[in-house]
């Protein structure tokens, strides 16, 4: 199985990680990639929880496809809920101080710098995002 | 997610193992928050910190902004991978990381 369907509620963060970490077992995955992986993945996953649906309660997606030569993790999320491009949102600025520092926005930011790829479609009234990192 | 908060007078040393999330976070922040009152110099030691992702660094912004007008506020002991988090972020310059 390569698809796992499930309510989009943050509680199902754990299960969320454990189906993409049992594919990263399949390939030998070094444990600083997974690591990468797994906070690009939770903050895709925390932002659909969150804002999909809100306030209501829809069902999430996650797909992993592994390629080739040389070895990619690819990852997609799909909702059916609002349109949203998490990519569109401007970078925080990450040399401002503490005292300068917004809350918001160092999730997907971490998500692009932490990924080879990252791309965003709206397809048939769903947002898909995926995620790609060589491991 | 644990926490252990050690209080000596205005310094404080809070110690926290495992994953620092956004299941964990707020559980973290209203332990936290509360001990902070009359504190002039606050310890955050990572050594047992597995994991943090983006909900754990607000966390920790929350209390550098609070620290910030009340005395200081250090990090020890980062792991590599929590450290990579720090550095992609910036956080290494707005952390006191000793």
């Amino acid at each position: 199985m390569n698809q796992l369907d499930i309510p989009a509620v943050i509680t199902n963060l754990p299960e969320v990680l454990a189906f993409i970490g049992k594919h990263l077992d399949e390939v030998g995955c070094s444990t600083s990639d997974r690591y990468k992986i797994e906070v690009a993945a939770e903050e895709v996953f925390t932002n659909i929880s969150s804002y999909a649906y809100n306030p209501e309660v829809g069902s999430a997606s996650v797909r992993v496809e592994i390629l080739n030569d040389p070895i990619t993790v690819e990852i997609s999320f799909i909702d059916n809920g609002v349109k949203y491009d998490p990519l569109a949102r401007p970078d925080p600025n990450t040399s401002l101080s503490a005292k300068e520092r917004k809350r918001g926005g160092l999730g997907i930011f971490m998500t692009k710098k932490f990924m080879d790829d990252v791309n965003y479609e709206y397809k048939d009234g769903q947002n898909i995002l995926t995620l790609k990192k060589t491991v | 997610m644990e926490t252990k908060l050690n209080k000596e007078g205005t310094k404080l040393t809070i110690e926290i193992a495992g994953r620092l999330d956004t299941l964990t976070a707020p559980e973290f922040e209203k332990e936290v928050e509360p001990a902070l009152d009359g504190i002039t110099d606050l310890t955050i030691d990572l050594k047992d910190l597995e994991y943090i992702s983006s909900a754990g660094l607000r966390a920790l912004l929350g209390l550098a902004q609070t620290m910030e007008d009340k005395g200081q506020m250090k990090v020890t002991n980062p792991n590599d991978a929590v450290m990579d988090v720090f550095s992609v972020t910036g956080f290494d310059d707005i952390l006191n990381i000793v």
